[in-house]
């Protein structure tokens, strides 16, 4: 399918036209802008993520992927357009409430908390619990301790999880970002830049591991790596200078003349 | 792997490290529960030294209350001193109300209390019919109603600020800029006559508290107890505050702020508790001040006074609690000790050289020891 028709299909079911929209898509965006300065950031006419689908977005460097992140996660307010997530138009809506809707976010730099213990950094991320009082004397029930412990041993944490992360090596801070984005379970998970600074064989895990979750979780990932593209094997969007270049799965984008010119060949 | 036993003793909540200076405090406690009146009642210092220690033990209380808010969730609070004033006055009020001498009753019953003769245009018991004891006076007549007003004004105030500052994302120095001038604007409120209480005189001619008299050295001995465990109970409710989840909470917050939003938490909801916490903190400290000082002022919320309390925190060590309650010690002990006039053989030290050991004992702590003076011990062991 062409892009413009694409496009168009996206657009017959939006929230705003169609009762069958949040059946489609979990998340849908239209006609959205940011900008900066003058600058115009982002501009997608119509974007749909699927549920249960794993998306990739890749772009050059300022092609608007994280920004796209931003949007989605609350922490930029779109100059023009609307965000729906399950067909709720979650625009301007702020980062908490977002969060609490079920849209989890990874950061490019892996953000823990330093003077936290891995063990304790994944307690915050239990799903519920976010509430101040029962914070004040709730203690984790063994399932949860188990589920913490069980992923942290997955990505090799388990023997760090009594050091503050602040002891982490960037490889280990990364882990326990996606860990605790898994962890807190969201519904949608936008994932930026994971394998970023990692070893091969940690790229490996990461790709296994988003893989995993494909199926019963609606991912976002946005990546530079392309060895990290292909192990994903996913439906790829590629933005460039703010807007939808191309879209198809990696080896047809790779045979696009136009997407050649802009980023993979040269 | 010697990299996780470092990182072990380095952990502010449970480990080695807090066992020994738990031990530590609780032998401070016992010596001042125990060996302090052992050494006032065998004659070995008066009852102005107790006195003493339990103003500084008030203003210790109101350092482990800046150590929740500013070395845990890592707020730089500069309105600690009004709060303690706000407790200051509270009580401050009570023991006017029961002070001397008998002064004239108003219009409607009530005696109004002689330190408001200041700023009244009238002299002792010459005061004209219309002369009313002004409405908020009224609710400080009984103790147990002044407690609970010292401590809920307080934190009332701190739940306005915190609540309009932080929801706006107010942060970091912008906020201590804030929390500095609204101090500074209340010093000036309270300094005015027409406040009604007592100007820049403040309040004083304290008799009575609970019924018995302040200058009966026992009742200052029990006043002396009464803040020590204060103090030690204070400590124990942050210590439980900060090893709960909602502690590693604020620990976020100081942090990383954003990325716990993304997380799903709400980060100003938790900066206002620990803001309202600390506030409430610092008014149970000015309330245990003001029977032991017999006066209370507004010096006690001039600028100056928020800053010796971040000066105490800091000496002591941010983030430990234990470290505050040292610092607070430490420092006041010091001002005691230097500003006394001493004679040496070819100078005489006087109480202004103070200001230059407080700056150097503060630049050096912070060049020396930047974690403060719990933690020489382990720097001096080589442990870090």
């Amino acid at each position: 399918m062409e892009l413009h028709e694409r496009i168009e299909d996206y657009k017959t079911d939006s929230p705003r036209v169609s009762r069958f929209s949040e059946e489609r898509f979990l998340l849908f965006l239209e006609d959205i802008t940011a900008v900066f300065d003058g600058f115009k950031a982002l501009d997608i006419e119509a974007l749909g993520i699927g549920h249960n689908e794993l998306r990739v977005i890749i772009g050059p460097n300022g092609a608007g992927k994280t920004t796209l992140c931003d949007v989605v996660s609350g922490k930029t307010r779109p100059a023009t357009g609307r965000v729906y997530f399950e067909g709720r138009d979650i625009t301007g809506m702020d980062e908490t409430e977002i969060a609490l809707m079920g849209i989890g976010r990874k950061f490019q730099t892996p953000a823990v908390f330093d003077s936290l213990t891995t063990y304790q950094n994944m307690e915050l991320a239990l799903p519920g619990r976010r509430r101040l009082w029962s914070n004040l004397y709730c203690k984790e029930t063994k399932e949860e301790r188990d589920r913490i412990l069980g992923i942290l041993e997955r990505v090799g944490l388990l023997e760090v999880r009594d050091l503050e992360a602040r002891y982490l090596s960037h490889g280990q801070r990364q882990w326990l970002a996606i860990s605790t984005l898994i962890l807190s379970d969201p519904k949608l998970l936008l994932v930026d830049e994971p394998a970023a600074g990692l070893t091969d064989s940690e790229t490996a895990l990461t790709a296994e591991l988003l893989l995993e979750l494909r199926g019963d979780h609606t991912i976002i990932v946005i990546e530079h790596d392309m060895d990290f593209v292909r192990r994903l094997d996913s439906f790829v969007t590629m933005l460039n200078e703010g807007k939808i270049m191309a879209e198809g799965t990696l080896s047809e984008l790779q045979e696009n003349e136009e997407v050649i010119e802009a980023y993979l060949g040269r | 792997m010697s990299n996780v036993a470092l990182a072990k003793t380095d952990q502010p909540l449970g480990g080695v490290r807090w066992l020994g200076m738990h031990n530590a405090l609780l032998l401070l406690f016992l010596a001042g529960l125990v060996g302090i009146p052992l050494l006032y009642y065998t004659g070995q210092i008066s009852i102005e030294t107790v006195n003493m220690l339990g103003r500084y033990m008030a203003f210790a209380i109101v350092a482990v209350g800046l150590d929740l808010i500013w070395g845990y969730t890592g707020i730089l609070s500069l309105c600690q001193a009004f709060f303690f004033s706000l407790g200051g006055y509270a009580m401050g009020m009570y023991l006017a109300h029961h002070g001397g001498p008998g002064g004239m009753v108003d219009a409607s019953g009530w005696n109004i209390p002689a330190c408001l003769y200041v700023v009244y245009p009238y002299k002792v018991g010459e005061a004209p019919a219309d002369a009313m004891l002004p409405w908020f006076w009224k609710p400080f007549y009984t103790l147990p109603a002044t407690v609970t007003l010292g401590l809920l004004i307080p934190g009332a105030v701190a739940f306005v600020i915190g609540y309009f500052g932080f929801k706006s994302r107010v942060r970091g120095v912008y906020f201590a800029i804030l929390t500095q001038a609204i101090t500074v604007a209340a010093w000036l409120v309270f300094s005015m006559n027409s406040m009604k209480l007592g100007g820049t005189n403040g309040l004083t001619r304290f008799d009575k508290i609970a019924g018995y008299s302040l200058a009966d050295p026992d009742v200052k001995m029990a006043v002396y107890i009464i803040t020590l465990l204060c103090l030690a109970g204070v400590y124990l409710l942050c210590r439980y505050i900060v090893g709960s989840r909602l502690g590693r909470v604020l620990i976020a917050v100081r942090d990383n702020e954003k990325t716990l939003r993304f997380a799903g938490y709400r980060p100003h909801v938790y900066k206002v508790f620990a803001f309202v916490v600390a506030a409430a903190i610092a008014g149970l400290g000015g309330m245990l001040y003001t029977p032991q000082m017999g006066i209370f002022t507004p010096a006690n919320m001039e600028a100056g006074m928020s800053i010796m309390v971040v000066i105490w925190v800091a000496v002591g060590g941010r983030g430990t609690l234990s470290g505050a309650i040292l610092g607070a010690l430490a420092v006041n002990l010091l001002y005691s000790f230097f500003t006394s006039e001493k004679d040496f053989i070819l100078f005489t030290w006087k109480s202004e050289y103070w200001q230059f050991v407080l700056g150097g004992l503060f630049i050096g702590v912070v060049l020396l020891f930047p974690k403060g003076l719990c933690n020489i011990g382990r720097r001096f062991a080589g442990k870090h």
